[in-house]
């Protein structure tokens, strides 16, 4: 009896103990690596002292859950950072203000493409016509092409928020009884 | 008593393993969207290049890099060089000792570790342009 007692109290402590370790991963995950320690960078590089670690810059910026952990969109749009529109400062920009709404999502809520966002930081041509038709509705774009980089994923896995963040794009609920799914 | 305790080790040397392993891997964690070039430069006897896209688009928008400079939006798609860029093409546009640093710092942006191969790199891969 006692030693059951014994490795029941032990199992659970071993359970609460990888709780606070699974925590404490997490907490660190939330942060930035340095450039010495991030597995990309020569440690020997004596340079590497010279070049800013991402935690001194992006750590000042609004959070998100994924990628670089900032809000990039929202970076921009509340002057936390002001990127220059051309090499030489700034240029006339086109910006657009339309939704593309895409309705072939199957059982998934509905994909919203917001122009606003994109053409603050992106022209025109960056996206048309060579990865999208203009014409909505002309590109037969599927989450399979996504994942393998193609179309939206050309940006989202590689340097836009990644595919991991299914509900920030499919952000329209099916009426009826598919919005239960 | 010692097989029990020996038992109670055992079992919290697992329930820890997972999350440890969790822990080194999460330490060699590149930052999202860092690019690594090495078309050339281990040939040329210099470390790959890193570029970090976190840094450039604090300062650019998208558009300067990849419409006015001729960056195609697909890592492996721009054939830079060196002489390219002494001649103000791709990286040289802006590494003129100008606006950024020149090419004479050349471990500034030959920064990475010997043996990586071109892609994007970071979290939350895909199938897409960083296995590319």
């Amino acid at each position: 009896m006692i030693r059951i007692v014994s490795t029941t109290s032990t199992l659970a402590g071993s359970i609460l103990l990888l709780a606070f370790v699974c925590l404490a991963s997490t907490a660190v995950y939330a942060e930035w690596q340095t450039l010495k320690e991030d597995g990309l960078h020569d440690p020997l590089n004596p340079a590497l002292q010279w070049l800013q670690n991402p935690g001194d810059a992006l750590g000042r910026m609004p959070s998100d859950s994924a990628g670089n952990k900032v809000d990039w969109v929202r970076a921009f749009e509340d002057g936390y950072i002001r990127p220059r529109s051309s090499i030489h400062g700034e240029a006339e920009v086109k910006q657009l203000d339309t939704e593309i709404i895409m309705n072939d999502t199957g059982s998934l809520p509905r994909v919203m493409f917001p122009h606003k966002p994109h053409t603050r930081w992106l022209d025109c041509e960056n996206c048309h016509e060579q990865i999208f038709k203009s014409k909505a509705g002309a590109t037969p774009v599927t989450m399979s092409k996504i994942l393998e980089g193609e179309y939206c994923g050309v940006c989202h896995g590689a340097v836009s928020f990644p595919l991991t963040e299914c509900n920030r794009c499919h952000s329209v609920p099916l009426n009826g009884t598919a919005k239960s799914q | 008593m010692p097989v029990c305790k020996i038992r109670h080790i055992r079992l919290l040397a697992a329930v820890l393993a997972v999350p440890i392993l969790v822990i080194v891997s999460l330490q060699t964690q590149a930052e999202y969207a860092d690019v690594v070039l090495n078309r050339n430069s281990e040939k040329e006897g210099v470390r790959p290049v890193v570029y970090p896209h976190w840094f450039h688009r604090i300062r650019f928008q998208c558009r300067v890099c990849h419409t006015e400079l001729g960056f195609e939006m697909r890592v492996g798609a721009n054939k830079v060089t060196m002489e390219g860029i002494i001649d103000g093409k791709f990286c040289g546009a802006c590494h003129d000792g100008e606006t950024a640093w020149t090419v004479e710092n050349c471990d500034l942006c030959h920064s990475g570790l010997p043996g990586m191969e071109t892609g994007i790199t970071g979290g939350h891969k895909t199938l897409g342009p960083g296995n590319w």
